[in-house]
């Protein structure tokens, strides 16, 4: 009887626990882009387990050969497998977005929240952020690609760069609206910095935004990836990424389209799952769509 | 004995559309140790904007002239960094509504220590164990758990409480209390305004509260300032106050509070509105809405007068009279 009375109370307990993640759960583009980025997350880190072939591994002898029960997603010029290339190029696509969603996050939120605070960096700032986001994010990952060589590296640099503007903007303007409460006020009247009401105040009750920003930076990332793989100026061959085997396959779009096909596939579903876990996550947390969900 | 906060002729201008808009205009009292005072207006007569300017704490390129003397320096001239000594560790502030004068992401445990850790080093199970000690003498039950909980959890009376906690943690010299109860139910109201009395007591602080309800004014208070229009129109102890208003407006405003023991149809109302900072009225500021007013009234900006027993008042013809 008692034993079943503390039972109960921890359920209560837990179910009050996490009532963000529980609303996350049932909602349903959520789940479903979740299930697709962690197919996608588990594929890229596990793609040893799946698959034994290597996928830099050439066998001239199996070239071209269309998707078939011995050749999965078929072979590419070189008779490599594309099944092995899309596994292990997941891992270098995944790992681009997520870098730069996390670089351009944490640097956007800087800038955002700091312009925020500070009305005389402001100015400068968003000025900057400004001619930043003026320059097409292609222009300026050709132009870094070319200073810094064809490297993972520079593209995560580039599309960092490219992306910071818009996170520090929608940063800033949550930062400008939190500013203004009476908690922050009530913070400085017990005698707290600048830099403390940043970071203590400002910076965690802006993380929604930033979190649903970061979601679609992310889903961005990988197309931009795909991109400028396709124009040359991705990550160098051979190590696959999906924009490069894309870029690599579209010579053979004709006869063998099994090549950009599955890569393709690839970058939709995981720019799709991105995006439909960054909707949920703006939905669950905005306050003003609380009613809806 | 020397007051603990002495404001002489504070002066505070905001950017208007139009040129400057004086907030508050020559505003001088003291506030004596242990002493209870009150502030009372409408809304816009100032209040707020004297309180935070103590504090240091008007927004930037705000014009703002007199003094605030307190412990031999003036707190207007003051570096930055020895003014956010002062903040939360001399000089504290509650705030009107307590939903949300909270961050919603730490916890009790955290906002309290935060102020610990700034004004007295304390940290960690020290930290925590004052923070208990503080919850329990705002009368929070079971603090030692409650510690733990975010803000969302506690009724606005709780939270103010809270805010009351975090307001005493370094045990401050004066504490101000701007419309601590006006967002709460009129019997947490009580509550709230006896835990700040007791507090008062047991701290030996002095407490500054503003208000626009009077009922709380006299219920608190030991001295009343009444602000009209970024003016003080009247200071003087509460009792006499409540017994014989000397300056018009704060007659009309004791009028207007409904009787207990009669039922009446229509409460009388002080005609007219608190005019808008932008307007200029030349001479008294209360004149456009005053029964009372004479020719004289218009010249010139009354002067605030001694009226005798620690009285002052701004309307010279009724002081005549």
């Amino acid at each position: 009887m008692s034993e079943a009375a503390v039972a109960g109370g921890t359920r209560l307990a837990r179910r009050r626990r996490f009532p963000i993640l529980r609303r996350l759960l049932r909602h349903g583009s959520f789940r479903i882009g979740l299930v697709l980025v962690l197919v996608l997350v588990i594929a890229a880190l596990c793609a040893p387990l799946i698959t034994n072939v290597d996928p830099t591994a050439m066998r001239i002898r199996f070239r071209f050969r269309p998707p078939s029960q011995d050749f999965l997603f078929g072979t590419d010029m070189f008779g490599r497998s594309v099944f092995a290339r899309v596994l292990y190029g997941a891992r270098l696509s995944l790992w681009i977005g997520l870098a730069v969603a996390l670089l351009s996050g944490a640097v956007g939120a800087m800038i955002g929240v700091l312009s925020a605070q500070w009305r005389r960096l402001d100015g400068l700032m968003m000025r900057l952020m400004d001619a930043l986001a003026a320059f097409p994010a292609i222009v300026l990952a050709i132009g870094l690609g070319a200073a810094l060589g064809p490297a993972s590296g520079s593209l995560i640099i580039a599309l960092t760069m490219a992306y910071v503007p818009r996170t520090a903007r929608v940063l800033r303007a949550s930062a400008l609206v939190i500013r203004e409460l009476d908690y922050v006020e009530a913070a400085r009247v017990s005698g707290a910095g600048s830099l403390r009401i940043v970071l203590r105040h400002l910076l965690p009750n802006c993380m929604s935004p930033l979190l649903v920003q970061m979601t679609f930076v992310f889903a961005y990332a990988i197309l931009a990836e795909a991109a400028l793989s396709f124009i040359g100026i991705g990550p160098p061959p051979p190590a696959p990424s999906w924009g490069n085997i894309v870029a690599e396959g579209r010579d053979y779009a004709v006869e063998a389209w099994w090549i950009m096909l599955f890569p393709g596939i690839a970058i939709s579903l995981a720019a799709l799952g991105m995006n439909l876990l960054g909707d949920g996550l703006r939905d669950v947390l905005d306050p003003r769509m609380k009613i809806e969900t | 004995m020397p007051p603990l906060l002495e404001v002489g002729r504070l002066n505070v201008q905001f950017r208007g559309e139009r040129g400057w808009v004086t907030a508050v205009e020559d505003a001088s009292f003291t506030v004596a140790p242990r002493e209870a005072l009150g502030i009372v207006g409408e809304s816009g007569s100032g209040k707020s904007v004297t309180a935070l300017a103590l504090l240091g704490l008007h927004p930037p390129g705000t014009r703002i002239g007199g003094s605030v003397r307190y412990g031999g320096a003036d707190l207007l001239r003051l570096p930055p960094r020895a003014m956010r000594r002062i903040r939360g560790g001399d000089i504290a502030m509650v705030f009107q509504d307590p939903m949300s004068s909270l961050n919603p992401v730490l916890t009790i445990a955290d906002q309290i220590t935060e102020t610990l850790r700034l004004h007295q080093g304390l940290t960690g199970a020290a930290a925590r164990r004052r923070a208990v000690e503080l919850l329990d003498m705002v009368r929070i039950p079971d603090a030692a758990r409650r510690l733990d909980e975010y803000p969302h959890r506690m009724s606005g009376g709780q939270r103010q409480r809270v805010m009351i906690a975090i307001a005493i943690a370094c045990a401050p010299k004066l504490l101000i209390a701007d419309e601590p109860t006006t967002a709460l139910d009129v019997t947490i109201q009580a509550q709230i305004l006896d835990l700040l009395r007791e507090l008062q007591e047991r701290l030996g602080m002095s407490v500054m509260l503003i208000s626009h309800d009077l009922g709380v004014i006299a219920e608190f208070a030991q001295r009343v300032m009444v602000m009209y229009a970024g003016r003080v129109v009247e200071l003087a102890p509460a009792a006499a106050l409540f017994a014989r208003p000397l300056h018009p407006y704060t007659e009309l405003l004791l009028r207007a509070i409904p009787p207990v023991d009669a039922d009446v149809a229509r409460l009388p109302t002080i005609s007219g509105a608190i005019p808008d900072p932008e307007e200029r009225i030349d001479g008294c500021r209360f004149r456009p809405r005053c029964p009372f007013a004479q020719a004289s009234c218009a010249i010139e900006p009354p002067p605030l007068l001694e009226a005798g027993n620690g009285r002052l008042t701004r309307c010279p013809p009724r002081l005549a009279a």
